[in-house]
């Protein structure tokens, strides 16, 4: 001690600080203020992490150790014994193995399969450009019509050496994709315009608009679907008639609208009077007061619930099942109709179940993290 | 705001001058446009009507409710008023409602209930508990209900037959035919009883308002629950002591192929059930989080200056500023899983779909069998906002 | 906001919309384009034009529609579309087929969206008339059974009292269970199911006593189990169930086509005529009904607007009656039984080619 004193200046210098005691920073206080914090809390970590391990161990041995990962396949089909033997203990992800194709893809021709895969990534790049806030421009109306352009003619092709592939034989993914993003595309200009008149000081027109959002926010999607499927044609002049898809693709752009129309009314509503009596105060018209002034900064304001919205639909399409439409579910569950594969369910719900996953999941992280970032202004 | 709505000059309402047939006059040019669109609107519907009246002639498909008359012929498996195949269609799509009800009602209250722990979890100081309840609320809200549904009922499906049902306590058996429970033998006494229980509800609710509206008179604390204890539970026990007291149980047993007797839930209703509260229970884990987020920390510490104990601060201040929040998204959640339990038709419930769905085949009626079930969907929907917009005024902030 | 700022902004936001527009303008005539027309006109013409039969099949079901890993269509009833394509145009790739539900089969074919409909579905006098179709032939006889587990011991259908079953909905089996079911006094819990591969999974699992549908079905879905002989076939039949495609009423000459594509899969295995040896019967086969058949004389083909060499055409490309039958049902361990031919037993019975 009596050293300390004497040079005690040198040592501050030299000897190295000294850390605080492990109690208080590092991984062992933190595992002691979140895990074991009082005796409640330790038991509560200790039964999950128990429940954990099991479900974790259980789950590694179904899906890695005891699973089968493909099966012969000769001429009178594919020879699943192998897999029935497991008797549940493992994955027969052999199921997999010979059906992601037909998943992915459904009835789309085998050797054009390609197309639909490209479509799938143009799909995917055109999410991924929409979501940059410097692509957030009145040119990214044109990038989204010059892209689903591209898809619609790759998807029918026709033409350059691409033979035509009629709609009934699409399916998988892709019509996931389709649904989902064409539902948004031509809803999204419906929605703006229904938001509006919800808020016109025109009382027939408000009307209109509150009816329509209220009758379609009432009903389940499956009746509007129905509805497209059976009672549609009737709606048509004799000779006339409309492909199912197309039929429900209408189904999911008015039920989306109406699900978009109150997302967009809350952002019209949430800015402050101010802008709407300053550009009245501009002398400029209602239609440049809208385009120029209120929607630009509106839109911005939802576009966090919009990508919620957008993630709503895309699960919902697969209640297009119902009506017999070849959707990523609907091909999954077609998959397994063939008798050597029944009984295979569960690992092509887990495959399909992974695949939607991966799509809400990005989207979501890219929602919650661009409402961080809009808000970042009201965090002190 | 308010020196210029006192200035007498500025709340005088603009000059009334008559409407010119100008397209320069606003008013002209609103009520053109709104003649302009309802008339595009009118003139579609009215062209889609005669497409369908002249489709239905050249089908000869004959229109009209008069089909609900007539016998349904189609077997229901689990009904809450007495049907058989040789009942009408009216009755077996009341059996769709009955049903539909069923499960959107118990699922609200279970989706709140567990939402509601799954979003304290989530606040949890336990690392491990707050990590698992966020990775459940991520993983439920980023797969299809539908998907979800059909993994449920794929699961019932591995329970063992009735023969080898699990079976932990007497009179409860487990398998893929559903949970079978013991219940007792419902009679007339039973019905009163509960008739007793609903009239003692109402009175205690009434006796805790006027019991208040005193308090705020004389600033005396009464207290409500034992009198409230005697109209919810005496009330009723009088009422089937009165009646004779009969207690018959009903224990289920293995009969034949299946059990007879006890209480059942099918495994349809109970896949359906629990895929709707799983996933409605992600949702309101969220919104609960985020209204007690809501509420300042400095609520809290002025309530523990006050003195308050933490019981009455979560109770009294902090929950009815979270409600504010919490009760409008609720709303929606409770009307989502009502509408989304229409997905029973593809796991085999039978709901109001399910069954409107099978006379609009067996009938060819499509347009009335869609009609009704919109119909039934509008109805609960409407029932369910105006309850939830009363329930909200109520609680709403009173401003003065 | 200066104008100039605005006119670029209103013209950036022209230019957006017109080409939403122009998108939307490029995919309705390509979505809209397959308009047939309904009740009454020329199906024939329309088809012709178009290049391709358009025919509605089961969403999934094993031996009669169903697609395959590369997501090729194929099936009993997937082979008599193609058979009708072969008629027409001589190549069996010119069929689009149309995945039809239980629901909706009936308005597809009404409002035009498909020209015929080989959909597994029950002739009967309501279909026939006031639904508005046509069912020119019967490809396929069956009726309804049960199937148990041989573990539960039961014998006869009648010892169903108390058990549950597994029905499909909004079709005849479920009126035919609920009929029966009254007329024999028997209570039983119904599971129903919609989806044909649910409904069977939940037969499989044990969630229903037994499981009821076609026959042809239930052997099937026997055939399909791990061990078939864990199941039996009850012996009774509560139905008659003929099987049939179905074209729009008032297109007669439609009608024969399909109904004489059918006669001709089975005169071609009446007169053993198949794939393999149909080219040396255009050759050299001296049997007058196979030469009349063949195309060879009597002008047939030209009488239903076709090619002579049609029928030559089907059983070269698709094979006859017992070809399809052996090659989609037989492996799923469905018998000929009443499907046989007439000489050989069966209700399979070609009126004459001539």
């Amino acid at each position: 001690m009596s050293d300390a004193t004497l040079h005690a200046p040198a040592v501050s210098a030299d000897t190295p600080s000294r850390r605080p005691p492990i109690t208080v920073v590092g991984p062992v206080a933190w595992a002691r203020a979140s895990l074991f914090s009082s005796w409640l809390s330790t038991a509560v970590t200790l039964a999950l992490a128990y429940l954990l391990a099991r479900w974790i161990i259980g789950f590694v041995d179904w899906a890695f150790i005891n699973a089968i990962w493909s099966v012969p396949v000769n001429a009178q089909g594919a020879q699943t014994q192998a897999c029935r033997a497991l008797q549940g203990a493992g994955a027969c992800w052999a199921v997999i193995t010979e059906k992601h194709r037909f998943i992915l893809f459904g009835t789309y021709p085998y050797d054009e399969h390609w197309r639909p895969l490209v479509c799938v990534f143009l799909f995917i790049g055109l999410y991924i450009v929409s979501a940059m806030r410097r692509f957030w421009r009145k040119e990214l109306a044109l990038i989204w019509a010059g892209v689903l352009f591209l898809i619609g003619f790759l998807m029918w092709g026709g033409a350059l050496g691409m033979p035509y592939v009629p709609q009934e034989r699409w399916g998988g993914l892709v019509i996931t994709l389709i649904l989902s993003t064409f539902g948004i595309a031509f809803a999204f200009p419906l929605a703006v315009l229904v938001a509006l008149g919800r808020r016109s000081r025109m009382p027939a027109i408000k009307m209109l608009c509150v009816v329509y959002v209220e009758l379609i926010r009432g009903v389940p999607l499956i009746s509007l679907l129905f509805m497209a499927s059976v009672m549609f044609p009737l709606f048509l002049p004799e000779g006339m008639n409309i492909d199912k898809l197309l039929r429900a693709q209408v189904a999911i752009i008015l039920f989306a609208a109406a699900y978009l129309a109150e997302v967009v009314r809350g952002g019209l509503q949430a800015l402050s009077r101010g802008q709407y009596e300053a550009a009245d105060a501009l002398g400029l018209s209602y239609w440049q007061k809208t385009l120029f002034i209120i929607l630009p900064q509106a839109l911005r304001l939802v576009i966090p619930p919009l990508v919620n919205t957008f993630i709503g639909m895309f699960k919902d399409t697969s209640l297009v099942l119902i009506i017999g439409i070849f959707d990523l579910l609907t091909a999954g569950k077609t998959a397994i109709v063939e008798p050597a594969w029944q009984g295979f369910g569960i690992e092509v719900y887990v495959f399909v179940g992974i695949i939607y996953f991966i799509f809400c999941f990005a989207m979501s992280r890219y929602s919650q993290g661009l409402e961080r970032g809009l808000n970042q202004h009201r965090v002190r | 705001m308010s020196d210029t709505a006192a200035d007498p000059r500025l709340l005088r309402a603009p000059p009334k001058r008559g409407l010119r047939l100008s397209w320069a006059d606003e008013r002209f040019r609103a009520i053109i446009w709104q003649v302009l669109i309802v008339g595009v609107v009118a003139g579609v519907i009215w062209w889609l009507v005669g497409n369908t009246r002249h489709n239905l002639e050249v089908r000869r498909i004959a229109t009209g409710f008069g089909f609900l008359t007539r016998e349904a012929g189609l077997p229901i498996a689990e009904s809450l008023v007495p049907y058989t195949p040789a009942s009408t269609y009216a009755r077996a799509l009341l059996v769709g409602v009955l049903n539909t009800l069923k499960v959107a009602v118990i699922g609200v209250v279970l989706a709140t209930v567990l939402g509601t722990l799954i979003g304290i979890a989530r606040l949890s100081k336990n690392w491990l508990l707050s990590r698992i309840a966020a990775t459940y609320i991520e993983v439920i809200r980023d797969l299809p209900l539908l998907l979800q549904l059909l993994f449920w009922y794929t699961l019932m499906q591995t329970l063992p037959g009735p023969r080898q049902a699990m079976h932990p306590v007497e009179g409860v058996f487990l398998s893929n035919r559903g949970l079978r429970l013991p219940w007792i033998q419902w009679e007339d006494a039973h019905s009163f009883a509960l008739l007793g229980m609903v009239v003692g509800i109402i009175a205690a609710v009434v006796y805790g308002r006027s019991a208040r509206a005193k308090q705020m008179q004389d600033g005396q604390p009464r207290k409500i629950w034992p009198a409230a204890v005697g109209l919810i539970v005496g009330l009723p026990l009088v009422i089937w002591a009165a009646w004779g007291a009969p207690f018959q149980g009903d224990i289920p047993a293995l009969r034949g192929f299946n059990f007879q007797g006890g209480m059942s839930i099918s495994p349809e209703y109970f896949a359906l059930l629990a895929g709707l509260v799983t996933y409605t229970a992600g949702f309101i884990a969220e919104i609960v989080r985020a209204g007690i987020q809501a509420v300042p920390g400095g609520q809290w510490e002025a309530s523990e200056a006050l003195g308050l104990q933490r019981g009455k601060i979560m109770r009294l201040v902090v929950l009815p500023q979270a409600l504010r929040v919490i009760i409008p998204p609720m709303t929606s959640q409770y009307l989502n899983l009502t509408k989304n339990s229409s997905l029973a038709v593809a796991i085999g419930y039978q709901d109001i779909v399910s069954i409107a769905n099978t006379t609009l085949n067996q009938t060819g009626q499509a347009i009335e069998g869609i009609a009704i079930i919109m119909g039934v969907y509008l109805t609960i929907s409407l029932s369910i906002s105006l309850f939830m917009n009363w329930y909200n005024s109520r609680i709403a902030l009173v401003e003065r | 906001m200066k104008p100039t700022r605005l006119a670029t902004l209103r013209a950036t936001t022209i230019r957006a919309l017109g080409a939403v527009a122009l998108v939307t303008a490029a995919a309705m005539p390509a979505l809209a384009q397959q308009a047939a027309p309904a009740s009454g006109a020329d199906t024939l013409g329309a088809i012709r034009a178009r290049g391709a039969l358009i025919c509605g099949v089961n969403t999934g079901l094993a031996g009669f529609a169903q697609p395959n890993s590369q997501g090729a269509w194929q099936g009993f009833d997937v082979d008599y579309c193609r058979a009708v394509a072969v008629a027409i145009f001589n190549d069996p790739t010119k069929v689009r087929y149309v995945p039809l539900t239980a629901q909706n089969r009936f308005t597809a074919l009404q409002s035009g969206e498909v020209d015929m409909a080989a959909r597994n579905t029950t002739v009967t006098l309501s279909r026939d008339t006031s639904l508005g179709f046509d069912f020119p032939a019967i490809n396929f006889y069956d009726g309804q059974g049960f199937m148990v587990k041989a573990s539960l011991g039961v014998k006869s259908a009648k010892e169903l009292n108390g058990a549950t079953i597994c029905v499909q909905p909004g079709t005849t089996t479920e009126q035919n269970l609920t009929d029966w079911a009254r007329a024999n006094s028997i209570q039983f819990t119904p599971v129903v199911i919609e989806r044909v591969e649910e409904v069977v999974g939940a037969y499989a699992a044990g969630r229903c006593d037994a499981y009821t549908t076609d026959v042809s079905g239930l052997a099937a879905t026997r055939s399909a189990q791990p061990n078939p002989a864990d199941h039996v076939i009850l012996p009774e039949v509560i139905s008659k169930e003929p099987l049939g495609p179905f074209v729009r009423q008032g297109d007669p000459r439609f009608a024969d086509i399909v109904r004489w594509t059918h006669n001709a899969l089975l005169t071609a295995e009446e007169l053993n005529i198949t794939t393999a040896n149909v080219d040396q019967a255009v050759a050299g086969d001296a049997r007058p009904e196979a030469q009349r058949l063949l195309g060879k004389n009597g002008g047939l083909g030209q009488m239903l607007g076709l090619d002579n060499a049609w029928a030559a055409n089907i059983v070269k490309k698709i094979g006859n009656y017992g070809e399809i039958f052996e090659r989609n049902l037989a492996p799923i361990g469905i018998q000929r039984g009443p499907n046989a031919q007439w000489t050989n037993g069966g209700l399979q019975f070609s009126p004459p080619f001539r």
